[in-house]
C-alpha cells in the first residue's frame, strides 16, 4: 500500500514499529543544526526538557537563553537577536506560544520579517492529561493568518528532525507544530523531506485523504481498512508544509480522485482543512469535507481515548469516510 | 527654581539646545501635513533625540547596517514623528520625505515598521515590546563579543503592559550592562494622567527593586541627558534606566501639560501659533524639574 519510492518504514502496521515523538525528533535535528551553525541560539520559557531543547542547551549553554515563564518577552528578545543576525529558535508549548504571544509575533517577527522559528509543543489533544486548558487547538490557524510565515507540521519522529534541520537555514519565520506522545514511525531516515512539498504516502484514486502531523499514523491505518475491508482505492497526501501548501500535488489528486477529506488534530476551522479548501475552491472546486475538533475544546484523558471521544481515531475515520463516500454517490 | 540656561555657554550643549529646536519645528510641521498622530511627546522627547542622534550614538548614516553601530529601540512608537526627523537631520533620507508621513506610498508609516527606513532598527507601535527586542540586541552583542551599546525608549504610559515588567525582570538579572533605557516620564497616556490612570509610583524604586541602576533627570537638561548616558556606561554587571522627567507638549506653551495632545495634532492656525512659540524660545528649552 505505501509509496515505495519514499522509503517509508516497512514495520509501520506491526508492534515492533518505533514510537518516538516529534519532539524528540526536532530536539536531536537542533542540536545537529546547532553544530553546523554557531549563529543558532535556542530561548526557552521553563520547558527546557518538555520541549526537548535542553539537548541543544547541555552542549551549547552559552547559546542557550532561560527566559523564564514570560512568553511575550521571549518573542521580543528573539526577535531582537534576529535583527542582529542570530537565528533564534524559542520553544515553548503551543498553547502559550503562539497562543499567549499571539500579537507579540505579529508584531517583532511577522511585521518585522525576522528570522525566528517558534516551536509549539504539546499541540492539539496531544497535551492530553492536562486538559482543555492545554491542548492547543488553534495554533496553525493563528500562524497561517500571519504574512511572512511558513507552517510545518512533522507527521512523525524523522521528519520532525529532518524539518528541524531544514528550519535553521530557512530565511524568515517558521512555526513548527509539534506533539508530545510517541507515535509508530511512518517515514525513515531515508525518507526525504521536501520544504513546500506534500508525499503521496499512498496512491489511489478514489478519495484523497489529506493530513498532517502525527495523526497521519490514524490516517494511514484508517487507509488500511478501508482497502482491505471496503475495498476503497484511498489516496493518502501527507502536507507537511501547511503554508505554503503544496497546490501542484494537492489539485493533482483533486483531480484524479473528485473527493477530498481532510483530517487534523485542530480544530476544524481555520486550520489544514480550511488551507486545502481555500486553495481548491479557487483552484478546482471539489466535494472537500473537514474532519478535526468540532469547534469545542478537549478534556483530560489519555491520547488515544481522546482520539476515540472527538471521533479522530482510525475507526472512526473509516465510518466517516465510508459515509461521505455514499453521500457522493 | 533652578535657572537651566546656565549651560548655554558650553557651545556644543547650546548647539544641541538649537537642534532640539529645530526638530521641535520640523515635527509640528510634520503633524500638520499628516493631519493625524501624537502631539506631546514627538515634542518632549526632542531634547533627547538631539543627544542621541547628534551627540551619543556611534551611528554612521551612510552604513545604516554598520555592524558595529549603537541601536536605538522605539518602544513607543507612536512618537515616530520626532524620530523620522532627527533621522532626516542626521542625513539618513532626504527633509523632503518629512511631508510623506502617514500618506500613501509613504516610507514613513504612522508607526516605525522595520525594513521601511534606514535608520529605524524595529517595529514599533503596540507598547511594550521595545525592551524585549533591545535585550535582545545586546543579547547578540555579548554572544558576538561586541561593543556596541543599545538605547531604548519607553513611554510611561507603555508601563502598564505586563511585557515591560517581564523585560525589566529579564534585563535586571542578565548582567547586560549594554543597555540603556529611557523613560519619558511625561506623566501623560491617551487618556489621562499617568498617576490617575494606573499609578506608576515610585517607579524609581520598582526599577531599583529589579536591579536596573537608576538615574533621574530633567529630559529637557541636555547636559544631563548626556552625563545620564555616559554614566551608564560606567556601570558594570547591571543596565541602566533613565527617568527623563519631561513637560508633555514642551516648548509650545498651549500644549505643555495637556493630556489632549497626546494623540491629536493641531490645525494651520495652532501649528503657526506652535512656531511663533518655538521661535521665541530661540533653542532655549527648560523645565522646572529639580
Amino acid at each position: 500500500m505505501l509509496n515505495s519510492k519514499l522509503k517509508l518504514n516497512k514495520e509501520l502496521f506491526q508492534k515492533s514499529a518505533e514510537k518516538r515523538s516529534t519532539r524528540e525528533g526536532f530536539g536531536l535535528g537542533l542540536l545537529e543544526a546547532g553544530e553546523k551553525d554557531e549563529n543558532i541560539v535556542v530561548l526557552c520559557g521553563d520547558l527546557k526538557e518538555s520541549t526537548k531543547v535542553d539537548l541543544f542547551a547541555h552542549k551549547f549553554p552559552d547559546r542557550y537563553i532561560e527566559i523564564g515563564v514570560a512568553e511575550q518577552n521571549m518573542t521580543g528578545i528573539a526577535a531582537g537577536l534576529a535583527l542582529s543576525g542570530k537565528i533564534p529558535f524559542m520553544a515553548s508549548f503551543a498553547i502559550f506560544s503562539p497562543g499567549r504571544n499571539w500579537e507579540q509575533i505579529r508584531l517583532s517577527i511577522s511585521f518585522s520579517n525576522t528570522n525566528v522559528k517558534i516551536i509549539g509543543t504539546h499541540a492539539g489533544l496531544m497535551h492530553c492529561y492536562d486538559g482543555g486548558m492545554a491542548q492547543c487547538l488553534e495554533d496553525i490557524a493563528l500562524t497561517r493568518v500571519l504574512p511572512n510565515f511558513s507552517v510545518i507540521e512533522p507527521i512523525d519522529f524523522h521528519q520532525a528532525k529532518a524539518a528541524a534541520k531544514y528550519a535553521a537555514k530557512h530565511k524568515g519565520p517558521i512555526y513548527m507544530r509539534l506533539g508530545r506522545e510517541g507515535t509508530p514511525e511512518i517515514t525513515t531516515e531515508s525518507t526525504p523531506f521536501e520544504f513546500g512539498k506534500a508525499q503521496v504516502l499512498v496512491e489511489g484514486d478514489e478519495i484523497t485523504l489529506i493530513s498532517s502531523g502525527p495523526i497521519m499514523y490514524e490516517v494511514l491505518s484508517a487507509a488500511k481498512i478501508l482497502r482491505a475491508a471496503h475495498k476503497v482505492n484511498v489516496e493518502v497526501i501527507s502536507s507537511p508544509t501547511i503554508k505554503p501548501l503544496d497546490e501542484v500535488t494537492i489539485v493533482h489528486s483533486a483531480k484524479k480522485t473528485k473527493r477530498v477529506v481532510t483530517i487534523e488534530n485542530h480544530q476544524v476551522s481555520g486550520g489544514l482543512g480550511g488551507a486545502v479548501a481555500e486553495l481548491l475552491s479557487e483552484k478546482y472546486p471539489v466535494p472537500i469535507r473537514r474532519i478535526g475538533m468540532p469547534d469545542t475544546f478537549g478534556e483530560s484523558g489519555h491520547y488515544s481515548d481522546l482520539l476515540d471521544k472527538f471521533g479522530l481515531s482510525a475507526h472512526h475515520l473509516v465510518n466517516k469516510i465510508l459515509s461521505i463516500l455514499k453521500d457522493n454517490e | 527654581m533652578p535657572d537651566t540656561h546656565i549651560h548655554c555657554q558650553n557651545p556644543v550643549i547650546s548647539s544641541l539646545e538649537t537642534k532640539a529646536n529645530d526638530l521641535r519645528k520640523t515635527v509640528i510641521q510634520m503633524l500638520l501635513e499628516a493631519g493625524s498622530g501624537h502631539s506631546a511627546g514627538s515634542l518632549d522627547t526632542a531634547d533627547i533625540f538631539a543627544a542621541l542622534y547628534f551627540h551619543i550614538l556611534n551611528i554612521d548614516p551612510k552604513k545604516p547596517d554598520w555592524e558595529d553601530r549603537d541601536r536605538f529601540v522605539l518602544s513607543n512608537g507612536h512618537i515616530c514623528p520626532v524620530w523620522y526627523a532627527s533621522l532626516s537631520e542626521r542625513g539618513y533620507f532626504p527633509k523632503k520625505e518629512l511631508w510623506t508621513l502617514r500618506k500613501i506610498n509613504s516610507r514613513l508609516q504612522g508607526h516605525p515598521a522595520y525594513g521601511s527606513l534606514p535608520g529605524v532598527e524595529n517595529t514599533s507601535g503596540s507598547l511594550g515590546q521595545g525592551i524585549s527586542q533591545a535585550i535582545g540586541m545586546a543579547l547578540a552583542a555579548k554572544l558576538d563579543k561586541k561593543n556596541y551599546r543599545v538605547y531604548v525608549m519607553t513611554g510611561d504610559g507603555e508601563l502598564n503592559e505586563g511585557q515591560v515588567w517581564e523585560a525589566a525582570m529579564f534585563g535586571g538579572n542578565s548582567g547586560l550592562n549594554n543597555i540603556t533605557w529611557i523613560i519619558d516620564r511625561n506623566n501623560i497616556q491617551l487618556s489621562g494622567y499617568t498617576e490617575d490612570m494606573m499609578p506608576l509610583e515610585s517607579l524609581r524604586d520598582k526599577l531599583e527593586a529589579f536591579n536596573w541602576f537608576v538615574v533621574e533627570i530633567d529630559g529637557h537638561n541636555i547636559e544631563e541627558i548626556i552625563n545620564a548616558c555616559n554614566m551608564a556606561r560606567a556601570v558594570s554587571q547591571r543596565p541602566t534606566a533613565i527617568i527623563a522627567h519631561t513637560i508633555p507638549g514642551k516648548g509650545v506653551e498651549f500644549m505643555e501639560y495637556k493630556v489632549e495632545w497626546h494623540g491629536k495634532v493641531p490645525d494651520k492656525k495652532e501649528a503657526m501659533k506652535a512656531l511663533r512659540d518655538l521661535r521665541s524660545l530661540d533653542g532655549k528649552i527648560s523645565c522646572d524639574y529639580d
